[in-house]
Order: C-alpha cells, then structure tokens, then sequence
C-alpha cells in the first residue's frame, strides 16, 4: 500500500453491487405484515375540496385504512427549514395532506392502506372526491401580477419572499453611467430531477418502546429525522432514519415530503409497518422540480470592454408549498454568485419567490447557481456582440488574476483561490479556438451553421461554514462529522453522517483515510445512512461531502496517526520525535529495521497492556469539522455545434471541459462526475423542459415527452483539469458535483445562438429544441 | 403503475385464442402498447390471451407477396433478408421502433392494432401497399393497410378480431424508403415519410408516398405522388410534390405544444425529399 492511493483511480467500491442488483434499496426491505399505501391525489391544480366519500373504497378487499386530511390533525405540517433573513418570508401552511383547498395536480387529499399495493391503487382510485375548480396560475411572472389567483390567503400577492439585500441606488448609478447596457428576458424552465430510484418509504413503530423506525431515500437522513420528530412529536432520540440504497437524488431527496411523514404516522396509528413507493407518474408530479425563474436581466459594460455590472430581477416559481430549502436556492445560492470568475465591482438582484399552482421546486443539481451562471455568461456573450468584440476576448479582459488564498468580491463572498486564465488557456488550445473561428467561416460559405461557447465559471460548494448558514437563515448547521474506527485486526470503518447516494464517496473518502494512515483501502469500510449507526451530519448535497465530510475524515485519520506515532514509540522504547513514518509504517529514525506497523499499533492500543502513561485505550477518533469557508472549483468549458437550418436540429459535435476541483482523489470519479453534470446540463439547453397548459397540467407527465437526455446526443467528452488547492481545506480539495452542469447550460446554448447568429436569431427560450430553432429561424428572416 | 386485476391465458392456437378472448379481454403479443397502458389504467382488460406463441402467427414468407406473420416480431422484420429485398422500408421502419429490447418483444400485428399515429410501421405499410389479413369468430377477411387505419388510435380491427398476417406486393423492382425526424424524449416520430418509387429509365413511372407522426393516422398523399409520377424527380417535381404533400396531409394534421402543427407540415415536405433521396441512392 503506497500513500500513492490519494489521486489513483480506482475502481469504485459501490459499484459490484449496483450493478449485479445486489444493493438494497427501501422498497426492497420487506417488512413483516407490512400494509401498503396509496395516495389519493388531486388530479386538479386548484379546487376547493367539496367532500370526500370513501365508503366504496373502505368496502374494497384488502383496505384496512383510509385517512383523510380531517383525520391527521396530530400530523403538524411539513415545515420550511431555510428562513431568508429580511425577505418578508411568508411560510404557508404545508399539510401532509390537504384537507379544504388543492394547490397542484398531485397534492395528496387522502391514504388507503392496504393488503398489496394493488389493493391499496384499486381503492384509492375508487375514493370519491368532489372538488369546485378554482382559477389557476403556472407563470411565477404572471402570478405576481395584481389580479392573479391567490393561493394561500396568508401569502399576499403570492410572494413569499423578497431578497435584494444589495444597494440599489449604487447599481442603478452604475448602468446609468454605463457606455452599453445589454438587456434580456431570461428563461429558466422547470426541470424533472429524474432520479433513477423514485422515492420510497417505509416506517415501523413499536408502541412498547415509543420507538419509531422510518426507511426512506434521503440525502440527509439526519435532517429527516429532525424533520419527522417535529411532525409526529416523537422525541428524535425516539426516532431512527436509515437511507438504505439511495439511487440517486440530485437534490431532490433533501425534502422531506408529506409521504415520510404519512407512512410514519400511519404506522403510529396502525401499530403496523406501513410501505410506500412511488411510481415514475407520482414522482413527475410530485417530487421536487427544479430552476423555474423568469429573469430580467442587465449588463453593464464600457466601450472597452469592462463589465461594470449585473442586475436582474428574478421571479422564481416555488410551486404550492415552500418545499424544505426552496426559499435559499434563488436567493443565497443564486443572487451571490453574479461576479462569476469576473471582475465586476457591481452586482445586484432582487430575488422574488412565488407561489404557483404548480409542484413545489427547490434544489436541483447545481441549484440557484446554474441559473445564475447562465444569466452571466448569456450576458457576456451579448455584451461582446453588442461591442462587436470576440466573446473570449471580453472574457479574458475581465478573468480575477490568479490569486492563492482569498479574494474578495463584490456579491461579498471571499473566493478561496482561483487561476482562471490558465483553465481558460488550456480550454482554449484543446478546442483549437482561432482555427475553429476559420472552420466557422469556411463553413458558413457553405450553407452550414458552427457555432461555439465558451464559458468561464466559478461556482461556491462545500458547503459551508455554519455561522454563515445561520446568518443566512438555513435553519442547521453545515459541518460535518465523522468517526474512524478501527477494529483489533486493524480494520476500519468509517463512520460519517452525510450520505452519499450514488457519487462514489465510499471510494474517494477510503482514499482519504488509506493514504493519512496506511491503511490498504480494501480494509476500510465507509458507513452512512443511519441514524442510529453514524454520528451527527446535515447531508449530502451542495458538492460538500468530499469538502466538508472529507476534512472530518482527514482530521480524524490525523489524529490517529498521531496516537498511533507515541503509542508505537512506547513500544519501541523510543522517543516520539524520533519516530519515523511512511506507508503505514512506524520506525525509529536510524534504525529501520524497527518497525510497527499500523495494524500492530491498532492491535495494541486494544490490547491496552502497554500503553504510554495518560494514554486511553482504544482506536478510534471522531473529529467535527466545520469548514472556514466555502470552496471554490473553476474552469471553462466549450461546446461546438451544428445547426441544420432546415430542421432546427442541432448536432453536438465536440466539448471539451478543463475543470479546476483542486487535487482530485479520484480521477476516475471526477470525471463520472463532469460526465453526468455535463449530460444533465446540456440537456438543460437542448431538451428537458417541464410543460404545464393552462390548466396546471402536467404534459411532460412521461419520459415519452420529458426528454431525458440520451448516449447518442453527445461526442466523447473532452476534459482536462488544471490543479489549485484550495487553502482552507486539509487536503485541498474543492467539490465537483455540480460544475458541470452549472457550467455546459450556457457553454452549448450559447454556441446554438452562436451559429444561429447569421440567420439573425438573438433569442431562444430554452429548451432548444428543433420546432423552437426552427421557427426562430422563420420569425427572423421569414423562412427565405 | 398497478394495473387492476386481470386473467391471463396462453393460446397454442388462433381458433383457441378467438375462443377465449371473451367481451373484455385483449390480445396480448409483445405487449408493449397494451401493459403500459394497463399500469396506468388506460386499459383495463379483464383477460390477456397470449397469442405470442402461436407458430400460425409466426414466421415471414417470400413467394411472390411478402407474408409476415402478425406475431413477428419488429427485430426479425428488420433483420429479414426477404422484407429487406421485397420492401426496404418496412425494414427501416421497423428497425426504428423503439430500442432493441422493445423490438425483440414488440409485433407488427401489435402495433398497427395499437395504432399510435407516431409509430414507424404504419407508414411503410400504407405506402408500400400491404394488406391486413384478419380473423375473426365469423370467419376471415383482409382490408388494405390506408383502409385499415382509420383515426387516432382507431382501426377498422373490430372487437374479437386478429390480425393472423400482413402481406405485401413484391416491391423488388421498386425504389422505397422510409425516414423520420424521431421525437427527442420518445424517439416516436415528430414525422415519418415512406416512399415507394418505380423509375423507367430517368422517369418517375410510379410512386406512393405515405406520411405519419405528423398526422392522427398513417396517411395515404396521392398529390405528392402525382406531382412525382412523370418526373424526372429533379428539384422542382420535389418542390411541388413537398407542396401538394402538405395538402394531402392537411385534414389529417395533427401537434402539441412542443412540436406544433406548422413545423410538422414542414418538415413532412423536408423529410419527403429526404425519403427520396434514400431510396435512390
């Protein structure tokens, strides 16, 4: 074993069970005399709920129990636990299920529980329910407006919040002055997060010991135990959350959801085990969506090329209810990243969350950052056209120079540490951006349509520091905890709070602790998603797992290395300063020969039967780590494309990303994870794209029209990396999670416009599909 | 996705799987139309009959007529030397149903029974000329395949009747094709366009041209063949078949929000010269 294991990819440990179907998810937990249960939903998205007849469903074979929202009075509503600090927020009552009004198509009106869940399904369709239709809104634009629908009697004009904490008259002062000002009307659509694995759930409570038992597919069971607690009123010292198998999330399995909190009611009222699963139709409806901004935007620049500033007005959809951290994804995570990687003194946004009779949106990979780096870089490209400038060349002009430990900006974030322009450089030279230029046209005298991106990003993950989650309302810490223990045979496992769901972390956070301590990376097992097994953590999400949970882990490791370094030199009579280590190994200086190894100091320190003085037995430490500051990845990526002008089709035919996560554990893993991020980003640009009518309805209630993002739309991907270690971190490294998709949405929308800008097209509402491309080119130059 | 209660019964024969079929009851082949379709309650069968195994169904013929069997599946379609030689365009549109998977399960007889207006097959059919050979309790009876499609969804398959096979004239002499601009999510088609040409020297002595996915049905578009016949199938014959086409497909248009009626009119004109361009080359 070679301390070599940090930056080696290895194959990762997850994957022999994922892919031989031996992983255990929820709903592959059988429970004992288990009823199933099916929710009853609203197939209207705004209605007055007349009354509720069961009596038929109640009378079907199999059905033991059905509830309504009249029954669950002792359930309390799902809370909102990011509190926007000076927002004017407005949290409405969110019940597990509604009782008077429906605010969406999916909103649950009552439970069957049952025998089979084909019982359960046959006697929720038979529930008898007459709603009074109510008028509805979808827009989050148009339900600000006076005179739009109201839906929640204690939400005013359907804003739920309003965050501008920028200086306005400084801002306006500075585009008043501006030589050009850009301008557009930004579309971020509701996407499906599309989690492989749809949610799940599945409680047991056992009267005798008050003791309540919830299987569910979280992100951050820790914060569902929180959550659960709250609801039910069990003590959480009462309750244990496990996330068995986790098949993904991208954010939409932070929430905790009215299901959890039925099953596990259900369960205390039924004094039996309670399952639940939904369908892919359900989790369409009714788990979490993403993005939904309308944004107005500007940009500010000189007759030189210097950006002066951004502002934009954001409408953000938050669908019915405010979902678990919707109110800090368009706001914290969004409004503050308007500097990008530029050097732009002057930034403002006025964030403005809206109720819609729509599901409610909160984070979805990349979440408030995407949004905020597209508005950026659309912009930027609009500014060089606007100054008939090369669009790298502006960008260029504006990159922050390198700088190694903290820079200050303007949004008031401090970066950790940046070289932008070399991850740009080498971008540049690997997509051959001069001869493309050439390529572009030649190829344009040819009837054909190339166009190129290129996007500079940065982005703030890992998060965070705990203080600053407090001053910004989330209502929890952002540190992280970890145990490593090792056994008698020197065996570890590590036992963190966060909970990893398919990103590999059982593999790169083994890497962490093989090479602090020596320990071959087989011999160590990572432990997650327990409540009950693991010590204190807030989740996995917002790329901080490796940031955040790594460093506990390094620390830990650090301070095992270091008992391990006088418990061996007590052993071998030596001096502690005079203890040599390498590879898991501990000699004295001079006499190599000598040696313990790690595996014999663990056995020893269990032992106990010869231990320096004042030392405790035992092997193992735990280590709360909360981090100094967020971290900092960055990079550039480009895209280059074809349009065929006479379909509206377009060809993605090379990307190449450099990314900057500083050093990477695992090469292998970071790049599965710019690979995906980049695949859901572009399909951001090119084809997802929630669609509701008018109704509230949901068209893209299948994937035979939500368009997942499929193998052949994409080239091999061409990535690259550069290396800054951030200089807060103890091993230096930055998260990666979420970079590609926060930065491939406008590297390819941009190149579309791009080689659409012959035929006179500016603007395009994303998705790009052929039908919008093609009659964008029609409406520009009538279809000749 | 829980269907409600049903019975399920194989048949080892076509007489035995009228027998059973009942009021409410379905065929089942490859079932990929009617289970989906079930787990969401769309379709509440009381009975499947499962006709997949019956060897009557089964097969592909070439004396003459091409015969396939309505239980063939979309992959032995697409892999058939004879469908190939006799009617390219059955091949190809075969061959773009669905992925691989859905292929090897999925049947002709089953899919033009289903007649999803997006699918494939239809569309070489009524351009190609086949014939719907039919079963029913009161004997047999055959209908041509632009007959046989009669709306959205709808076919003139009555209840309790089976497609035993579906035949086509020997198309070896002619030129066809059938290409589609297929949806991004579904990879159904926005628009498909079969075509089907005989050429005496440089002219155009015959041609069918059908469209699909654009139209509730398979549609049958003599304006555009018309316009074909005679020429020499030069750039202007092209424009004015793309131009007749659009009023051949006119009653039958149909799109949605994503991809509207106006596009999928144009683009059947796109994909009509670009079916051409297939089957001559």
């Amino acid at each position: 074993m070679s301390t070599r294991i940090f930056g080696s990819g290895i194959k990762r440990r997850e994957d022999p069970r994922l892919i031989t179907g031996e992983a255990r998810y929820t709903d592959d937990i059988k429970l004992q005399g288990a009823l199933h249960m099916a929710v009853v939903r609203s197939p209207y998205a705004h209605a007055r709920i007349v009354s509720i007849d069961a009596s038929a469903a109640a009378d079907l074979p199999g059905v033991r129990a059905i509830f309504t929202g009249s029954d669950i009075g002792d359930l309390a509503g799902l809370p909102t636990a990011w509190l926007i600090p000076e927002s004017d927020l407005k949290t409405p009552e969110h019940p597990a299920l509604a009782s008077d009004v429906v605010r969406y198509v999916g909103d649950g009106v009552a439970i069957v529980l049952a025998d089979s869940r084909y019982q359960a399904q046959d006697a929720a369709d038979a529930v008898l329910v007459d709603y009074e239709e109510l008028p509805v809104v979808v827009d989050p634009h148009e339900a600000a407006q006076a005179g739009a629908p109201q839906l929640h009697a204690d939400v005013e004009g359907n804003i739920a919040f309003r965050w501008a904490p920028f200086d306005k008259d400084a801002s306006d002062a500075v585009f008043a002055a501006a030589d050009v000002v850009v301008s557009e009307r930004i579309l971020q659509q509701r996407l499906l997060p599309t989690a492989m694995e749809p949610r799940a759930a599945s409680a047991q409570y056992n009267a005798a010991t008050g003791e309540l038992t919830l299987w569910c597919t979280s992100q951050n069971p820790h914060i569902h135990r929180f959550i659960v607690s709250a609801v039910t009123g069990l003590p959480e010292n009462k309750v244990r959350v496990i996330a068995p198998e986790v098949g993904g999330g991208f954010g939409s399995k932070i929430p905790c959801y009215p299901d959890e909190a039925l099953v596990s009611w259900a369960a205390m009222k039924l004094g039996v085990p309670i399952r639940w699963a939904e369908t892919r139709s359900e989790n369409y409806l009714t788990t979490i969506h993403g993005r939904d901004h309308v944004q107005f935007v500007d940009m500010a620049a000189s007759n030189d090329g210097k950006i002066l500033g951004v502002r934009a007005t954001v409408y953000a959809g938050m669908g019915a209810y405010l979902s678990t951290a919707a109110p800090g994804i368009p706001t914290i995570l969004h409004g503050l990243l308007y500097v990008g990687p530029y050097t732009i003194d002057n930034v403002y946004c006025e964030s403005i969350g809206v109720m819609t009779n729509a599901t409610p949106t909160d984070a979805y990979r990349g979440a408030g950052r995407p949004e905020a780096t597209f508005l950026l870089e659309r912009m930027m490209d609009k500014v060089a056209d606007a100054l008939d400038m090369d669009p790298v060349a502006l960008r260029r002009q504006n990159l922050i120079p390198p700088f190694a430990d903290g820079y200050d900006v303007a949004a008031g974030l401090t970066y950790d540490s940046g070289d932008y322009e070399a991850a740009f450089d080498k971008a540049l030279a690997m997509a051959g951006y001069d001869d493309f230029r050439a390529q572009q046209t030649q190829a344009l005298q040819e009837g054909r349509y190339l166009g190129i991106g290129v996007t500079a990003y940065t982005e703030m993950c890992g998060l965070g520091p705990s203080q600053v989650a407090g001053a910004v309302g989330f209502q929890g810490g952002l540190w992280e905890s970890a145990t490593v223990r090792v056994t008698p045979t020197g065996k570890v496992q590590a036992l963190i709070g966060a909970s990893p769901h398919g990103q590999g972390s059982e593999t790169t956070l083994a890497q962490i602790i093989s090479s602090e301590l020596g320990f071959p990376v087989d011999d160590i097992e990572v432990i997650h998603g327990d409540t009950t097994e693991t010590p204190m953590g807030w989740g996995t999400y917002g790329s901080r797992t490796t940031p955040v949970t790594g460093a506990a882990l390094a620390q830990a490791s650090r301070k095992l290395k270091e008992k391990a370094r006088v418990l061996a030199a007590h052993l071998m009579e030596a001096n502690p300063d005079d203890i040599e280590y390498a590879d898991g190994s501990f000699s004295v200086k001079g006499s190599p020969d000598q040696a313990q190894s790690i595996q014999d100091v663990a056995l020893m320190a269990h032992l106990a039967w010869n231990m320096p003085e004042g030392m405790d037995p035992g092997f193992e430490e735990s280590q709360f780590y909360d981090p100094p500051n967020f971290v900092y990845p960055f990079g550039t990526h480009i895209a280059i494309v074809e349009v065929d002008p006479v379909t509206g089709s377009i060809d993605l035919q090379r990307y190449i990303a450099v990314d900057d996560c500083g050093p990477q554990i695992n090469p292998e893993i970071v790049a599965g994870q710019i690979h995906g991020g980049v695949v859901q980003g572009v399909a951001q640009a090119l084809c997802e794209g929630v669609i509701y009518d008018d109704n509230g309805q949901l068209l893209t209630g299948t994937m035979l029209d939500y368009c997942m993002p499929k193998a052949d739309m994409f080239p091999n991907f061409e990535l690259g990396e550069t290396v800054t270690p951030s200089p807060h971190h103890p091993v230096g490294v930055k998260g990666v999670g979420e970079t590609g998709t926060i930065a491939s949405t406008p590297t390819v929308y941009n190149a579309v416009l791009d080689a659409l800008s012959p035929l006179g097209v500016a603007q395009i509402d994303m998705p790009l599909t052929a039908a919008k491309v093609w009659q964008a080119i029609q409406n520009a130059n009538g279809g000749n | 996705m829980w269907p409600q209660q049903f019975d399920y019964q194989r048949a080892d024969s076509v007489e035995s799987a009228l027998a059973a079929i009942g009021d409410n009851g379905k065929f089942l082949a490859g079932g990929h139309s009617l289970l989906p379709a079930m787990k969401l309650r769309l379709s509440t069968p009381d009975q499947l009959v499962d006709i997949s195994r019956i060897d009557a169904l089964r097969g592909i013929s070439s004396n003459g007529n091409l015969s396939i069997g309505g239980a063939a599946t979309h992959a032995e379609i697409a892999a058939s030397a004879a469908v190939g030689a006799a009617c390219p365009a059955l091949a190809q549109a075969c061959g773009m149903v669905g992925d691989q998977a859905v292929r090897n399960f999925g049947t002709l007889g089953g899919n033009i029974a289903h007649a999803d207006p997006a699918s494939d097959p239809p569309t070489a059919l009524v351009a190609c000329g086949a014939t719907i050979h039919i079963q029913g309790a009161d004997g047999s009876r055959s209908v041509g395949a632009q007959d046989f499609f009669v709306d959205l969804f709808e076919t003139d398959l009555q209840d309790g009747e089976l497609i035993t096979s579906i035949s086509l004239p020997d198309c070896s002499d002619c030129q066809c094709a059938y290409v589609k601009l297929p949806h991004p999510a579904s990879r159904y088609a926005i628009v498909g366009v079969a075509v089907c040409l005989k050429m005496n020297g440089g002219t155009c002595a015959q041609a069918d041209v059908a469209v699909g996915g654009a139209t509730v049905k398979a549609v049958k578009c003599a304006g555009a063949a018309a316009a074909l016949v005679g020429s020499s199938l030069d750039d202007a014959a092209l424009a004015a078949a793309a131009a007749a086409l659009s009023d051949d497909i006119g009653d039958w248009l149909t799109g949605d929000v994503a991809y509207p009626e106006a596009y999928r009119s144009a683009m059947a004109g796109v994909f009509l010269k670009r079916a051409i361009s297939a089957a001559s080359s």
